[in-house]
Parts: structure tokens; C-alpha cells; sequence
């Protein structure tokens, strides 16, 4: 039994037509209980809740302050490699774009953690394209290597992986990785994924499972907010996370709410998220989990960043390029997505303080 | 006076370092509670740095360092981050923390008194955090810590002294300072943990996410002061408003 089959077990239909028929009462309800279950949440995730904006706000807020005090967390992405296999209508590495492709050496990786040490950063989240072949275990745990002699949180956001792959990366020092299902409706997926290992729908649901049971600290669930009716997507989300959290206890896990960003040759978000619908979104996701860590990248502007620092998220990334090599030295032509938000990690620090925050650069002992 | 191993406290107050707003607002709410051992958790620590948020404020106030293991797992990570502590900061002392659920934080008994077992031996002063639980605090004790840390409540609960039942035969039993941690969420509660007997209370969450963290020091500075005084003072037995029997119970010994 994996998430597969509790995700085959759960009608997408069913789900958005009991979502949709939240009444103002069922939000009062949920938002008058100390604890709160999947059908409360998804009465907060629905239309219904949208007048109830404010009251979800300083409920999540107290709640985010209690649980993780008054300090916000920050992260910054290293680009690797930019080559994909996969074929996806929305992101810029997709394989039939023409962009330049490019793998950083061991020498360009030193580079990039020399610049991103020294902006103060502790936590890094390693990204590339999903490439078996040129990009798989052999350079991850190279890189691996180098980059843990920099950072003592180490997190990736690559290609799926199989458990004892995981396993022998979390011996050597990885401690997180985000795989972001980017949307749980199979006709969807199956519209956006055209080619490559990402195609297989089951592989990556498994992929959480298969973490879990490698015993990896931190796991980073989402989707990808404009392919499919965020709601919808977001309830499956927290029965994911529901899910793992019950059979993979020793773990913390992690959400993000990436929204759709221009890339070269990429698709528009199908069905977008709106400001207010993002808070909202955020909220309840705090309402309903307490504990989880909620992390915010760069997709989002700096006015819509700074508000959303004392609502919920517990992380935040600045100053990101996107691309590999962007810190050492930047080319645009090879960047995933556009990000928004280009403050300096130091004014994103000082913006955080004026939220009444602490940053925290270092929460973790490299030797872990 | 409180005597943990062989250092007397004036204070009552252990205060965490952690869930500040600032390293400003740490430092005026560490000098307005009184405390004179402060825990901070290894895993923030910068010890290269003469600047850390954290640890340059407290150094500054001259107060001593209690390094805690939080974020450990299982006993190996704690040994090696309480051999780090001992490395980076200079003192034996630590508070031993393993938390392999990051959901609850709650601690791991087994892990714990392994750990306990092996820092004992390289001559750590050890104050294990652990649960309510009497057995394992005379186990922890007969491990050589010097003092026990029970929970009165998860952790950032604010919940108070939910374990109190437990707690009260933890203090009878003690051999060793019994610290309340965890779960203390207002004055009140750190003074019925004093008045109950305890030796000292850790607060940490309560005083930093308050609105004003440095008068909330103060409050529980006072409220560990009054409730310590009460309980030395002798208290009296609530009234449990049972009914007198109509005919006296011993009456039979009347006819004998």
C-alpha cells in the first residue's frame, strides 16, 4: 500500500463537488475548532471561506508564532544542470527548448557555494532538470560531496529516485527533498507531461513514499498552482500529507504553493490563483497542520512576500537565480522561470525584521 | 539557592534563548527574568562568529550556557552534537534533548538514557528532557545526571502542568533537581510548579512570542519567587468538600 492507492481510492469529481458545497456555516465550524479535519479544511479552501479572510489570517498567524516563534528561516536554490529529459508544457528546461544546456563541473559547484556562502546562507535547496543519464547518482553524490563541505542543510529538488538511491544520499548528508506532484488530476497531468520518466503519474506519487521510508528528514510536497482548480489540488495535497505523516512519523514535511511563472516557450497558468486566494490557501493549510514548515520562493513580488512573511510560511528563499552557474556568473538564456521578487538577501533580511522576525540562517549541525 | 552538580543559582528561572523577534529583545527579556542559566540550542549556533544573534547577547550578559541537542534524533547525534557543544562554547553542561517525532517534539526515552549513560561517563553535567514519566527519572538519575527535566506539557503549548499527577511523585521521588520544562505557558503555571515542589522551571516560548517578552520575564520572575516561597512556607491541604459522616467512623473503639 503506497499513496497510489489511496489516491486511486479518491474521485477527483467527488472531492470538488463536496469542496464546492461549503456553506458559511461549515467554515464557522471549522474555524471555531482547536483541531480541525480533512472535511473542515476543505470547507476553508472553499469559496465559502473567502469573506472569513481576515479571522484565517490572525488565526494562522497565531498559530505560526506559537509553534515556530518569531523567527522566518532562510534558503537559497543552487541550479546545477539545466538539461531535462522530460517534456513538460510549462517549464523553460523542457527538452525541446532550444536554450543552452549546460552541468556544472565540481569546480563551477565550488564556485557557485563560495558566492552563496557568502551571502550568509546555511540551507540550500540543489535543483536541476531531471537527466538520468548525465545528471544521475554518480554527480549527485559528487556534488553532494562539495556542497556539504559549504552548507549544513542540504535539501534536492531533482528527478525522482529510488529508496536505497535515497537512502545511500541521506548516509552521505542529504537531509530534504521536495518533489512537487504539480497536479493530482491524472487527465491534467497527463495534458502537461508529454514525454519522459515524469509521463508515469504513479512513479512520482511513490516518490514521497519512497522517502519516507528511506528516512529522509525533511519531505516537500506541492503543486504547481495554475494547472488544475488549486482547490481541488490542494485538498489532495493535504491527504498526501496526511497520509505520510502517519506512516513516516520520524520525518517533518514541508509544503510550497508555486504559482505558474512566465518561462521561455511556456504554457499560461489554465486556471490561476488570485492574491487573496493564495493567503487563504496558506492559511488553511496552517489551520489544518500546525507543524508543517511552509516555504515561499521568489515566483512571488517583494509587497505580496513581505505580507506573507508573519501569515504562515516558515521559509523563504532570496536573491535566486535560477539557472546553473547564476550566482558565479549569470547568463539569462538559461534560467527555468522568471522569479519576481530580486531584493538582495540583505534587504529581504531587513524587510523580515521589520515584520518583527528574526532571520535564521543556520538551524541544523552538518554532521547530521 | 538552587544547586545543580556543584554551581548555586540564585534563580529559579531557566530561560530559553530560541523563538526571539530579535537579538535585542532577547537580551532585555534574559536581564528582566533574573535567570542565571540560559539554554541555546547547538544546532543555531554560529561559533565562528563573535556577532551570533544568539550567543553574543547572552555571553554579553554574562549569564552560563546550558547548550541544548535539539534537532537530535537518536543518541549518537546527541553525543556528537554534546561533544561539539563541549568544543565550540567551553562548558560540560548540557541539556539533552532527542526528539525523533518532529511533530510533538516529544522526547525519546530510550535514546535518551543512552545518551545520558555515555555523556555521564565523559564527564558531562548531564539535565536530561524527558517525559513525566517517575521510572525513567530514577533511571536518568541513577545514570548520574544531575537533574531531571520532565515535561509538564508538549512543547510551545502553553498548555501548563498537564502531567501534574506524575510530576508530583517525580519531586517526591527525586534524588536529583527536578526543572519543569516544556508546556509552561503563563506565571501561573510556573507558580504551581514551585509550589508543588519543583526545584526550577524552564520557560521559553511563553516569554518570547509575548507581546512584551521583557514584562513577561519580570511576571515570571516574580510568580517562580512567590509560588517557591509558598511551597517553603508550608501549604495547606485544599478542602475537598467531603461530608462528615453523621455517625463518627471510630466510634466502634469507644465500645472496646
Amino acid at each position: 500500500m503506497s499513496f497510489f492507492d489511496k489516491w486511486k481510492q479518491t474521485s477527483w469529481d467527488d472531492t470538488r463537488l463536496a469542496l464546492y458545497s461549503k456553506t458559511a456555516a461549515d467554515v464557522e465550524k471549522a474555524l471555531h475548532a482547536s483541531v480541525i479535519d480533512h472535511d473542515e479544511f476543505l470547507a476553508l479552501i472553499s469559496p465559502a471561506a473567502a469573506p472569513y479572510l481576515e479571522t484565517m489570517a490572525v488565526k494562522s498567524h497565531q498559530l505560526t508564532r506559537q509553534r515556530f516563534g518569531n523567527t522566518l528561516s532562510l534558503f537559497i536554490p543552487l541550479y546545477l544542470s539545466n538539461l531535462c529529459a522530460n517534456e513538460c508544457d510549462y517549464c523553460g528546461f523542457s527538452m525541446s527548448n532550444r536554450i543552452r544546456r549546460k552541468i556544472l563541473s565540481e569546480t563551477e559547484i565550488q564556485a557557485e557555494c563560495e558566492a552563496i556562502k557568502a551571502k550568509g546562507y546555511d540551507t540550500i535547496l540543489v535543483v536541476t532538470g531531471e537527466h538520468e543519464t548525465k545528471v544521475g547518482m554518480a554527480y549527485f553524490r559528487r556534488a553532494l560531496s562539495i556542497i556539504k563541505q559549504y552548507f549544513s542543510y542540504v535539501m534536492f529538488e531533482v528527478q525522482p529516485l529510488l529508496e536505497h538511491q535515497y537512502a545511500t544520499l541521506n548516509k552521505a548528508g542529504l537531509n530534504g527533498v521536495m518533489v512537487y506532484q504539480e497536479t493530482y488530476n491524472a487527465l491534467v497531468y497527463a495534458r502537461h507531461h508529454l514525454r519522459g520518466q515524469k509521463t508515469d503519474i504513479r512513479w512520482r506519487l511513490e516518490t514521497p513514499d519512497r522517502l519516507g521510508a528511506a528516512g529522509i528528514d525533511k519531505i516537500g510536497l506541492g503543486s504547481l498552482i495554475g494547472l488544475a482548480d488549486w482547490r481541488v489540488d490542494s485538498a489532495f495535497t493535504a491527504l498526501h500529507l496526511e497520509y505520510l505523516r502517519s506512516r513516516y512519523w520520524r520525518s517533518r514535511y514541508s509544503l510550497s504553493f508555486p504559482r505558474l511563472r512566465p518561462c521561455a516557450g511556456g504554457v499560461n497558468p489554465v486556471m490561476p490563483i488570485s492574491d487573496k486566494e493564495l493567503v487563504q490557501l496558506i492559511c488553511a493549510y496552517r489551520l489544518r497542520f500546525h507543524e508543517v514548515e511552509m516555504s515561499l520562493s521568489t515566483r512571488e513580488q517583494a509587497a505580496m512576500r513581505d505580507g506573507l512573511f508573519s501569515l504562515g510560511v516558515t521559509a523563504v528563499s532570496a536573491e535566486s537565480s535560477t539557472q546553473p552557474g547564476g550566482y558565479s556568473q549569470p547568463a539569462d538564456e538559461l534560467e527555468q522561470f522568471a522569479i519576481d521578487d530580486t531584493r538582495a538577501t540583505t534587504e529581504v533580511a531587513t524587510a523580515i525584521r521589520r515584520a518583527g522576525l528574526q532571520p535564521v540562517w543556520r538551524d541544523w549541525l552538518p554532521v547530521w | 539557592m538552587l544547586t545543580i552538580a556543584d554551581h548555586t543559582f540564585h534563580s529559579r528561572l531557566l530561560a530559553g534563548s530560541g523563538k526571539f523577534s530579535s537579538a535585542e529583545t532577547m537580551e532585555t527579556a534574559l536581564a528582566a527574568s533574573g535567570s542565571e542559566l540560559v539554554t541555546l540550542a547547538l544546532k543555531r549556533i554560529n561559533s565562528d562568529s563573535a556577532h551570533d544573534d544568539i550567543l553574543a547577547p547572552v555571553k554579553s550578559l554574562g549569564l552560563k550556557l546550558l547548550p541544548n541537542t535539539s534537532g537530535a534524533r537518536n543518541a549518537e547525534e546527541a553525543i556528537f552534537a554534546a561533544r561539539l557543544a563541549k568544543e565550540a562554547l567551553g562548558t560540560r553542561w548540557l541539556k539533552l534533548e532527542i526528539h525523533p517525532d518532529p511533530n510533538y517534539l516529544l522526547p525519546d526515552p530510550i535514546e535518551t538514557l543512552v545518551a545520558a549513560e555515555q555523556l555521564v561517563k565523559e564527564g558531562f553535567t548531564v539535565l536530561p528532557y524527558c517525559g513525566a514519566d517517575p521510572v525513567l527519572c530514577q533511571r536518568l538519575t541513577d545514570a548520574g545526571c544531575a537533574a531531571v527535566m520532565p515535561l509538564g506539557a508538549p512543547i510551545g503549548s502553553n498548555m501548563g502542568l498537564k502531567t501534574r499527577d506524575f510530576l508530583r511523585i517525580i519531586i517526591e521521588q527525586a534524588r536529583v533537581p527536578v526543572i519543569i520544562d516544556a508546556g509552561i505557558g503563563a506565571p501561573s503555571h510556573a507558580a504551581e510548579a514551585m509550589e508543588m515542589g519543583a526545584d526550577a522551571v524552564l520557560v521559553n516560548t511563553a516569554i518570547a512570542t509575548a507581546r512584551d517578552p521583557a514584562k513577561m520575564a519580570q511576571a515570571f520572575r516574580e510568580a517562580i519567587i512567590c509560588g517557591r516561597r509558598a511551597y517553603s512556607a508550608g501549604l495547606g491541604s485544599a478542602f475537598t468538600g467531603q461530608a462528615r459522616a453523621t455517625s463518627p467512623m471510630t466510634s466502634f473503639l469507644d465500645t472496646l
